[in-house]
C-alpha cells in the first residue's frame, strides 16, 4: 500500500469504504470505444441478479399486499393486513425472539470456537496437515446430513447425547422440550460451521508477517496481550467478513439442520423465521401471509448489513 | 429414484418411437421408498396393458412437497396430468375447481362408466363434493388402527381394549407387567380428527366445512373432545401413555421394540411394521369412547386421492381417463392393497382379497377395511377445511405444549379453536 500513499485522501464515504477506503487503481485502464460494450459485458451478471433477486423480490412485495388462493385463480389487495397478521402474533414474536438468540449463539461460538482451534493450530509443526484435514472435515458435511447426525445422536430412545446427559440428571426430551431442542439445534449448527470459520482464521493468521511477530514479542511477553493487542487486530478484516457470513448462515442456512431435526414437524420446537416463512408459504400455502414475512426478513437483513457497515466496519483496520 | 426415472424416462422415448401414436402423460406423487417402487410397478403394468397412453410416475417427495409442486406448476402452467393430493391438502385444491377437472366428469367425458357404489363406503365421500360427486379419485387409503403386541398382552393377561374405559382399566396391568401401556403416532390424525369421526361428534359447522368456506368453524373445544384429552393427559402423567414427539417414528420405534404394548398407527404401517417389529403382534380397531351417545362409526379416510389437472389437452386427458379408470379395477386394487397395506378402495377388491385368501396369511390387512366398513355417523364422512396443513401444525405445537406439562387442556384446545379459526376465514377470503 505504501506506493499509493501519496494519493490525496478520499472521502471514505459509501460504496469507496467498502473497498479498503481508497479506489485501487486498475492494473490497466482500458478504454472502450463503444459506449455500449461494458454493458454487454455485464449482461449476463445483470441478468442473473435480476431473474434470480431483483424480480423475486418484486414478486415478494406485491404479492405480500394481497390475500391470495394458492392456485391463483383470486386475489384480494388487504393492503398491509399480512403484515399486521405477522407482526400482531404472538407466536411470530416468540419465533422472532428465539431467530435472534439462536443466531447470537450460533455466530458467537462458531466463530469463538473457530479462533481458537485456528491459533491452537497455526503453533503446532508436527503432524499440522493431519490436525487441520480433521478440522477441516467437518465443512464437507452438507448441513441435511449434520441434521441427520444430530437427530441420531439426540434420539430420545437410541441417541448417546441423550444417554450422556442422564449421567448428569438430565432428563433430555429433543423433540418435546423447547430448550432441549434448543440446545440440540445450537450445538449441530456451530459444530458445522466452526470449520469454516477455522480455515478462514488460519488462512489470515498464516498472512501475518514473522517480522511482526517478532516485533510484538520484543514488545511484549505476555502472549494473550500480544494476541490481543497486535494479532486479533490484524485478524480484524478475517473476522469481520466472517462475522456477516456466520450471522447469514444462523439467519439462513440453518434451515436444512432445523428442518431434519424437527423432522419435519416443528410442533412446539423452536424454529427460525426463514422456517416459518417456508411452513406457511410452501406446506401452508399462505401465499400472501409467507411473503410478508419474507420481505419483513428482507428488511431485517437490509438494516443488519447497514449497521455493521456503518458501524462495525469503521472499527476494522486493513493492513 | 433418479435412475428409476431415467429408465422410466428411456422406456417412455422408446415406446414413443414405437409407436408414434402413444400419448404421454405425467403423474406427479408423494411417495417415498417401498410405496414409490409400487407406484412404478403400477405405471408399468398401465403402459403395458395397452398402447395408447404412457404415463410417467415422478415422486416430487413428501405429500405437501407435492401439493407445493403442483401448485407451483399450476401457476407457471406446466402442470402433470395427474397429482396426488394427501387429506389435509384436499380443500386446497378442492377450493379452487378451476384447477382440476372432477374424476368423474372426466371419466363420463370419455366413455367410462362409473358407480360409486362399487367403493366402500369410508372412501365415498372425503374427495367428494357436497353433491357426493367424486372430485378427486381416491388412491391410496388407511384408517388409523391399533396394533398389539401380543407378549405384552398374554404376560399382563389381558386382552385388547374395544372402549377407551377398557383401556383405562387394562393400562394399569400393562404397566404393571413392565410395559409402556400405549403410544400413538401422529396425534392430530388419530386423537383430533378421527376422534371426531370414530365417535360421531361434529368437527366443524357448515356440515365439517363441506357446504361453504364462508363461516366454517372448528369445534376444537367439544365437551368430549375436552373429556377425552383430559383423561388422555392423566394416562400420560400416571405413565400410561408414552409420548416422544411430534414425528411419527417417534412413538413407532418404542413399539418396533417391544417395549410399547399398543400402538395407534396407520393401516398402512402393516408392511414396514412386519420387517421391523421384533415380537409377533396382531390388530385392531382404534378404541372409541364408550361416553360418545352414538360412538363406533367408521373413521375419515386416510392417505390421498389423484387429481386430474385442468388445462390439459383432450387426447392427454383421454388418456388420464383411462388411467383412472385402470386404477379401479379389482386387478389393480388387490394388487395394490396387498403389496403396500392401503386398504383397497372397492367392494370388489376387498371381496378378491378374501378370496386369495389373503387375510389368512395377513390378519393385520384386514383392520383397516373393516374399520371402514363400520356404519357411518352423520360426522364421519369426511371434513372440508382450509389451510389445514398450518392448523395441523397448530395442533402439532399444542400437543407438545400439553404433554411437556406448559399448558392445560382447555387452553391448548381453545388456542386450536381460536387459531384454526382466524386461518378459516382467512382462507374463506382467498376464493373471494
Amino acid at each position: 500500500m505504501t506506493e499509493l500513499s501519496h494519493l490525496p485522501a478520499t472521502p471514505r464515504t459509501g460504496l469507496r469504504r467498502w473497498y479498503r477506503g481508497r479506489p485501487a487503481l486498475p492494473a490497466k485502464r482500458v478504454q472502450f470505444d463503444q459506449p455500449l460494450l461494458p454493458w454487454l459485458f455485464l449482461m449476463p451478471q445483470l441478468a442473473v441478479i435480476f431473474v434470480f433477486f431483483y424480480w423475486p423480490s418484486a414478486q415478494a412485495i406485491s404479492s405480500s399486499f394481497y390475500l391470495e388462493d394458492p392456485f391463483g385463480f383470486g386475489a384480494t389487495f388487504v393492503g398491509l393486513e399480512n403484515y399486521g397478521a405477522a407482526l400482531g402474533s404472538g407466536e411470530y414474536r416468540k419465533i422472532a425472539g428465539f431467530t435472534a438468540l439462536f443466531t447470537l449463539l450460533v455466530t458467537v461460538f462458531s466463530l469463538g470456537l473457530g479462533l481458537l482451534f485456528a491459533v491452537k493450530a497455526d503453533k503446532i509443526i508436527r503432524g499440522r496437515a493431519t490436525y487441520r484435514t480433521a478440522l477441516i472435515s467437518v465443512y464437507a458435511i452438507a448441513p441435511p446430513v449434520a441434521g441427520l447426525m444430530g437427530m441420531m445422536l439426540f434420539d430420545q430412545h437410541i441417541g448417546p447425547f441423550v444417554t450422556l446427559a442422564g449421567w448428569f440428571g438430565w432428563n433430555m426430551q429433543v423433540g418435546i422440550d423447547y430448550w432441549d431442542t434448543a440446545f440440540a439445534l445450537v450445538l449441530v449448527s456451530v459444530w458445522k460451521q466452526v470449520p469454516y470459520n477455522f480455515i478462514f482464521f488460519l488462512s489470515g493468521l498464516q498472512g501475518i508477517p514473522a517480522s511482526v511477530r517478532e516485533a510484538a514479542l520484543i514488545d511484549c511477553r505476555n502472549g494473550l496481550t500480544r494476541f490481543r493487542t497486535a494479532i486479533l487486530l490484524l485478524l480484524a478484516p478475517t473476522a469481520f467478513f466472517l462475522l456477516i457470513i456466520n450471522i447469514t448462515y444462523a439467519l439462513f442456512d440453518t434451515f436444512a439442520v432445523i428442518d431434519v431435526m424437527v423432522k419435519d414437524k416443528p410442533a412446539n420446537n423452536p424454529i427460525t423465521l426463514v422456517y416459518k416463512v417456508y411452513s406457511d408459504g410452501f406446506r401452508g400455502n399462505d401465499i400472501g401471509g409467507s411473503a410478508a414475512q419474507s420481505v419483513i426478513l428482507m428488511v431485517v437483513v437490509l438494516i443488519l448489513t447497514l449497521v455493521q457497515f456503518r458501524w462495525l466496519e469503521r472499527r476494522v483496520h486493513y493492513g | 429414484m433418479k435412475r428409476t426415472f431415467a429408465m422410466a424416462a428411456i422406456a417412455a422415448i422408446a415406446a414413443q418411437a414405437a409407436h408414434a401414436e402413444t400419448t404421454a402423460i405425467t403423474w406427479w406423487h408423494g411417495m417415498g421408498g417401498a410405496n414409490e417402487q409400487v407406484i412404478n410397478q403400477i405405471a408399468e403394468k398401465f403402459n403395458a396393458a395397452q398402447q395408447a397412453c404412457a404415463i410417467t410416475p415422478v415422486s416430487k417427495g413428501t405429500y405437501e412437497e407435492a401439493l407445493a409442486s403442483g401448485i407451483a406448476a399450476f401457476r407457471s402452467g406446466e402442470q402433470p396430468n395427474v397429482i396426488q393430493i394427501f387429506d389435509a391438502g384436499a380443500a386446497t385444491i378442492m377450493n379452487a375447481p378451476g384447477a382440476t377437472i372432477p374424476a368423474e366428469d372426466l371419466l363420463a367425458q370419455n366413455g367410462h362408466a362409473f358407480d360409486r357404489e362399487a367403493f366402500i363406503p369410508g372412501v365415498r365421500w372425503f374427495y367428494a363434493d357436497a353433491e357426493g360427486k367424486f372430485v378427486g379419485m381416491p388412491f391410496n387409503s388407511s384408517a388409523p388402527i391399533m396394533y398389539v403386541n401380543d407378549e405384552a398382552l398374554a404376560k399382563a393377561g389381558v386382552s385388547a381394549p374395544k372402549t377407551w374405559a377398557e383401556f383405562a382399566e387394562i393400562a394399569p396391568k400393562l404397566k404393571e407387567a413392565g410395559y409402556i401401556p400405549m403410544t400413538a403416532s401422529q396425534l392430530t390424525w388419530m386423537f383430533f380428527e378421527n376422534y371426531f369421526s370414530r365417535n360421531n361428534v361434529e368437527m366443524a359447522s357448515n356440515t365439517n366445512g363441506y357446504d361453504s368456506f364462508d363461516g366454517t368453524r372448528l369445534l376444537a373445544t367439544q365437551p368430549q373432545m375436552i373429556a377425552f384429552w383430559t383423561r388422555l393427559k392423566e394416562w400420560h402423567d400416571n405413565g400410561l401413555f408414552g409420548f416422544y414427539g411430534a414425528g411419527w417414528a417417534d412413538n413407532q420405534k418404542p413399539f418396533e421394540e417391544g417395549k410399547v404394548a399398543l400402538w395407534i398407527g396407520s393401516s398402512g404401517s402393516f408392511g414396514g411394521l412386519s420387517q421391523t417389529a421384533s415380537m409377533p403382534f396382531s390388530a385392531t380397531f382404534m378404541p372409541y369412547d364408550e361416553t360418545a351417545p352414538d360412538g363406533d362409526k367408521s373413521t375419515f379416510i386416510g392417505g390421498a386421492a389423484l387429481f386430474a389437472f385442468s388445462g390439459k389437452p383432450d387426447d392427454q386427458n383421454a388418456c388420464t381417463a383411462d388411467f383412472f379408470n385402470y386404477l379401479t379395477t379389482t386387478e389393480v386394487q388387490a394388487f395394490y392393497h396387498q403389496a403396500t397395506g392401503y386398504v383397497p378402495i372397492t367392494t370388489a377388491a376387498y371381496e378378491k382379497s378374501k378370496a386369495d385368501g389373503w387375510y389368512e396369511q395377513h390378519p393385520q390387512a384386514e383392520v383397516g377395511i373393516q374399520q371402514l366398513m363400520l356404519p357411518q355417523g352423520e360426522w364421519s364422512r369426511g371434513y372440508r377445511l382450509g389451510f389445514y396443513p398450518q392448523i395441523r401444525v397448530i395442533e402439532e405445537r399444542e400437543f407438545n405444549k400439553l404433554f411437556s406439562g406448559q399448558t392445560t387442556v382447555e387452553d391448548a384446545f381453545k388456542a386450536i379453536e381460536t387459531e384454526g379459526n382466524e386461518l378459516l376465514s382467512r382462507f374463506a377470503r382467498t376464493s373471494g
